[in-house]
């Protein structure tokens, strides 16, 4: 399993950045995932005979994240353009997906012209899009009042919401507002306890037979809290959803790929479509690969296809590249 | 109690200066508040650094005397934004070689994180000349 596979390769000690960009490399050539009793297992590589094995579900959906529009350095001096080539991947797909999420950094620097720009190119894909902020899109001086007053139309609190869809629950967290001192960082991000007890009430009625994803920028499970990886009042809203038999928890921030399995709950982090960084702790600071070869760019973006069968719970993930 | 508001921080420059008596307040230039909001430094006023490298604040602890302005250079490659503890001053997003500064007038102690990155901690200690800590 690439999990294995990723974990044994970081705590190597002769882990290193060569290393670390072959296990990067392998886990971005788009390696297709289904979860079948919540345990993912590898199918094959995109375009392999596995692929096309996957059924077809009774929900598609596809997740987009980090765009990060108005980054300029290397290794990638225009995001637009790769966030184009995301588009343009999901407008070939053959099933064409309900919707779209983005999780998160869809700005660069929190500006009208870069949430401009992300909308005009996300908008020719010509499907409804939920987003979320990444703490890039809060980083105005107001401190969030221009996400907010974008994209935070009905939205609650600070622009989290839910909504059913094929009879899947969908949760939108916010966790880049709030801040504690953590254990191993000077301050760690939390969902706050206002929005955890919305979160409470969103879900007691529900069947727990109710199929859950759950979104939000930073990863709610502590992944590298030296980075910040990680939010510090996650468990109690994983507590919430204790009792559901499936909940799918979609993730941006990190850009790479991160997935674990914690009995019904399944964390998946995504690629971003702008710029990789680095595995966690193999790197003094979590900052853009800027080594990344302008050829080698394309392996380390990509998208998730979330498909949602009818009769099963658990949805099968296939993340690809934006390898042409 | 310590504000970014014109008023109060004219205020305090003026408490400040009071005890050197009213006509010397008189000869001192007031900082002026630039169109962002943020107050210039005059040549009355100190000014210190804080540089912004490699996800780290430096130096992490800065002592300043009060009037001083401190302003923060984003050297890195990615993008910091200032946030303190208490709200009382916080900057937009810094892309490389971006500058904020902030005057403090009131003693102190201001710490402050990146809200972009909030492991990265920095702080301001505002402390009168000539006083040993």
């Amino acid at each position: 399993m690439a999990d294995d596979k990723e974990k044994d390769l970081l705590s190597s000690p002769n882990m290193n950045r060569r290393g670390l960009l072959k296990c990067m490399a392998w886990t971005g050539t788009g390696v297709v995932w289904t979860l079948s009793g919540g345990v993912p297992r590898t199918l094959g590589l995109i375009g392999g005979a596995a692929a096309a094995e996957v059924p077809q579900g009774a929900l598609t959906f596809v997740q987009i994240s980090d765009s990060h529009i108005g980054f300029h350095l290397p290794p990638n001096p225009d995001p637009r353009a790769t966030l184009t080539e995301a588009i343009d991947k999901i407008k070939a797909m053959p099933t064409q997906p309900a919707f779209l999420i983005h999780t998160g950094d869809i700005s660069h620097l929190s500006k009208e012209q870069e949430w401009d720009d992300a909308d005009q190119v996300i908008k020719s894909a010509n499907k409804q899009v939920f987003f979320l902020p990444g703490e890039h899109d809060v980083a105005d001086a107001d401190n969030g009042k221009a996400y907010l007053a974008r994209y935070g139309k009905d939205t609650k609190g600070k622009g989290w919401y839910s909504f059913d869809m094929a009879g899947v629950h969908f949760i939108g967290l916010i966790n880049v507002f709030e801040f504690q001192p953590g254990f191993k960082s000077a301050g760690l991000a939390k969902i706050g306890d206002e929005q955890l007890e919305w979160l409470e009430k969103d879900v007691a009625g529900r069947s727990a037979s109710t199929p859950i994803v759950l979104m939000a920028h930073l990863p709610l499970w502590t992944i590298y809290e030296q980075w910040g990886w990680g939010t510090a009042d996650a468990g109690r809203a994983l507590g919430y959803l204790k009792r559901f038999g499936s909940v799918t928890v979609l993730n941006g921030h990190i850009h790479q790929i991160i997935q674990k399995v914690e009995g019904n709950v399944t964390f998946h982090t995504a690629a971003s479509t702008a710029f990789p960084q680095p595995a966690p702790g193999t790197a003094p600071a979590p900052g853009p690969m800027k080594e990344v070869p302008a050829a080698e760019l394309h392996k380390y973006l990509g998208i998730r296809t979330v498909n949602y069968v009818r009769g099963k719970g658990v949805p099968a993930l296939i993340d690809s590249t934006l390898v042409a | 109690m310590f504000t970014t508001g014109q008023a109060p921080l004219r205020h305090c420059v003026a408490l400040l200066f009071g005890a050197v008596g009213v006509a010397s307040l008189f000869a001192v230039a007031l900082p002026r508040l630039t169109a962002a909001g943020n107050v210039a430094p005059t040549a009355a006023a100190s000014a210190a650094t804080v540089k912004i490298d490699n996800f780290t604040f430096l130096p992490a602890s800065l002592t300043v005397t009060p009037g001083t302005t401190v302003t923060w250079k984003n050297e890195d490659d990615s993008p910091h934004r200032i946030g303190d503890k208490n709200g009382t001053f916080t900057s937009a997003a810094l892309d490389t070689d971006d500058t904020f500064s902030h005057t403090f007038a009131a003693p102190g102690e201001y710490p402050y994180i990146c809200t972009i990155h909030p492991r990265m901690a920095g702080k301001i200690v505002v402390k009168p000349a000539g006083k040993s800590s």
